[in-house]
């Protein structure tokens, strides 16, 4: 196991590598500059900003700065400076060094702000938008499952297929403005635009008080974005539990005169879920990265909107950064799931 | 007596099967098909969009980029009852069906052309996806090895792009690499093609050179497990070359998972261009997408709800009528599989 994990470490950095070198060649390669004005900048302004940025180098050189400066931890005797170039995702104290890591630089956007500024102030916003869909996903979708498959070819099983239809047909582009427009404006139940909780966040992510303001923003948008996901849980759930309650042990258990509802409970739903949960991980990722539309649709302050207008501004260590941390996520996600399938079922062992 | 009548009937009832008529495997799917109302309803539904699309000139009454600036956010008079909120600002025309939207464009033909555009990507996203997915897949799993090793290794890795991000990054790079091309270059012809099509040419070529990859890890998988059958050893034994195997013996016997799937795709490359239109990198205005118009009506859902809540609409049905077919087609080619996925 410790191998098999060790492997696909060495994997997942080979993934970012080459992922940092399509997106770097790829974002070169669209004409154009950051500092391209409606009114062009004198050249003298333009290559003073150039210099500051290191455009003016050669492109092999620029890009070996960056994975410098993001995956290479640095170590120094001095506290951070606080700077824009000193400005590391990754700072702890270990004695009296300091242990930097991942800079992942400068926005052009702004003198004072840096890539990490935006993560930190914007990303916590999409993770937990992501995680209030992947429970919306859960608590629709699993109990829709489960009774669609105990009561097979009945109106329950009719009824939870046909909302998992309509989950997979009515996606947040869809179905976001339609929200709006009901529970928003018409019946004001609630707020149709914005997010409840504001910079700073308890461990980087968590809003400081989860009350009533939280999720009255963030119900509507978690409903749109979890709501095509729960259909995917519920046929998910819907299959396995009808595979696993024709098994052998489901009649030994029946057999020996066992309770139909422990049957169930102990026997059929603990060992059907197993591939219910090991798709949480991939769907996570999908959710916190997949969040751009309901961001767009909600006016939310989350990671989308920046990444839609770095581009336009060819804004490159936001690109950069972005794109690499979202495959970050769903790389680290895929290598959970694998993990965790070994663990829930000891037949599955990886050499 | 009894003993010879029974042999008898036994006798009929076998000459009975055996002049029943063989079912193909496709005419048993199509049967079962029929029987599928919801995929059948799906179906119609597709096959009369499609019929919008190619007549979307005669259905239209306007066209679509034709702006009246006096007819700026007028609805119908039905319109009211249906959003009673607009009584106390809305200026009435009977002039357009489902209203004017902010530059006077007539809704309802703009729903109409737009059929155009998220119909022929759900056509040419699964034909991109399934000429380089198929190729890639069929390749990789027939020959195996180390071949197959290296080429799923490169399928992990574009696994690990976020997908909506690269397409994102991808349309950035088209639609500016393409701007102001010089006549006469390769870059020229391709830019007017894409004028032409709307901007739909690099909406293609984006959700095609992201979607392939799924469906080469299918076609793997069901390649490498048909690979080790009898009968592919039984043609081999008789000389059949390796596209042979492949064309006439592999393919045939793997194409219906892959319709299967690549049916359930095609809402997800409805909802991708839906999406790049509406951040504004999809079509090139004027030319209609139901993505945009949402956008665009987004802006003024508070007081025009209409010019949001129709376009939503036709893409929901557009999106019910493929999955419902989707599903059906699963169900009929594979029973099995009823409810899974």
């Amino acid at each position: 196991m410790g191998r098999y994990i060790a492997r696909r470490l060495i994997y997942l950095l080979v993934v970012l590598f080459v992922v940092s070198a399509i997106t770097f060649g790829l974002m070169h390669a669209v004409p154009g500059g950051p500092f391209d004005r409606e009114k062009a900048l004198p050249p003298e302004i333009i290559e003073n900003l150039n210099r500051r940025y290191h455009l003016d180098e050669p492109l092999l050189m620029q890009y070996g700065r960056y994975l410098y400066d993001v995956f290479i931890p640095r170590i120094s005797a001095t506290p951070p400076k606080g700077s824009v170039d000193d400005d590391f995702l990754i700072t702890v104290k270990l004695g009296n060094v300091w242990f930097k890591w991942m800079n992942f630089g400068p926005t052009y956007s702004s003198r004072s702000r840096t890539v990490n500024d935006i993560f930190r102030q914007q990303l916590p916003v999409s993770a937990q938008l992501g995680i209030m869909a992947l429970l919306v996903a859960i608590i629709i979708g699993m109990p829709l499952g489960i009774l669609a498959a105990l009561k097979q070819n009945t109106i329950f099983d009719y009824l939870g297929m046909s909302v998992a239809i309509f989950g997979v047909s009515v996606p947040v582009i869809i179905l976001g403005p339609i929200m709006i427009w009901i529970f928003g404006v018409t019946l004001k139940w609630f707020p149709p635009t914005g997010w409840g909780a504001k910079p700073p966040f308890v461990l980087g992510i968590f809003p400081r008080e989860l009350g009533p303001e939280f999720f009255r923003y963030a119900i509507m948008p978690s409903v749109a974005l979890g709501l095509g996901s729960s259909a995917i849980i519920a046929r998910l759930t819907r299959a396995s539990l009808l595979q696993t309650m024709r098994e052998d042990y489901i009649r030994t258990a029946r057999a020996k005169g066992l309770r139909e509802s422990l049957v169930i409970v102990r026997h059929a739903l603990k060992n059907s879920l197993i591939p219910v949960v090991t798709i949480l991980g991939p769907l996570f990722a999908a959710l916190v990265t997949g969040t751009f539309v309901t961001e767009v649709t909600f006016g939310i302050p989350g990671m989308g909107r920046y990444f839609v207008t770095s581009i336009t501004n060819r804004d490159y260590p936001v690109i950069m950064g972005t794109i690499l941390l979202y495959a970050l996520i769903l790389v680290i996600a895929n290598l959970v799931v694998d993990i965790v399938y070994a663990y829930l079922d000891p037949r599955i062992r990886y050499d | 007596m009894a003993q010879p009548v029974t042999l008898d009937a036994r006798a009929h009832d076998k000459d009975a099967l055996l002049t029943t008529k063989r079912e193909s495997l496709w005419q048993d799917a199509l049967r079962r098909l029929v029987r599928n109302r919801a995929a059948v309803v799906g179906g119609v539904i597709i096959l009369m969009l499609y019929l919008m699309a190619i007549f979307a000139d005669k259905i239209a009454p306007y066209p679509y980029e034709k702006q009246t600036l006096v007819d700026q956010n007028k609805v119908p008079a039905w319109m009211l009852k249906v959003f009673p909120t607009m009584q106390p600002y809305a200026k009435i025309s009977d002039k357009y069906l489902l209203g004017a939207d902010y530059v006077g464009r007539d809704l309802f033909s703009r729903i109409v052309y737009g059929t155009r555009v998220s119909l022929t990507v759900a056509l040419i996203g699964p034909l991109i996806s399934l000429i380089i997915g198929v190729t890639y897949g069929s390749i990789s799993g027939y020959f195996g090895g180390r071949l197959d090793n290296i080429m799923m290794r490169i399928v992990d890795v574009l696994y690990a792009f976020p997908g909506l991000l690269f397409i994102i990054l991808l349309m950035a790079f088209f639609r500016s690499t393409f701007a102001r091309p010089e006549p006469g270059t390769f870059t020229y012809a391709v830019s007017q093609l894409d004028a032409r099509l709307g901007g739909m040419l690099f909406i293609f070529i984006g959700i095609g050179l992201t979607a392939w990859e799924t469906m080469a890890r299918l076609t793997r998988g069901q390649v490498l497990s048909m690979r080790e059958k009898e009968f592919i050893e039984a043609a081999r034994t008789i000389g059949a070359t390796d596209l042979r195997i492949m064309f006439r013996h592999i393919l045939p016997n793997i194409v219906g998972p892959l319709v299967v799937a690549e049916t359930l795709a095609i809402p997800g490359y409805i909802t991708t261009e839906a999406f790049l239109s509406f951040i504004g990198l999809g079509v090139n205005p004027p030319t209609p997408s139901w993505g945009s118009m949402i956008s665009e009506g987004a802006q003024v859902i508070r007081t025009y709800p209409n010019q949001t809540i129709f376009p939503a609409l036709a893409l929901a049905i557009t999106m019910f009528a493929f999955n419902f077919l989707g599903d059906g087609l699963r169900d009929a080619l594979d029973p099995r599989l009823r409810g899974t996925q």
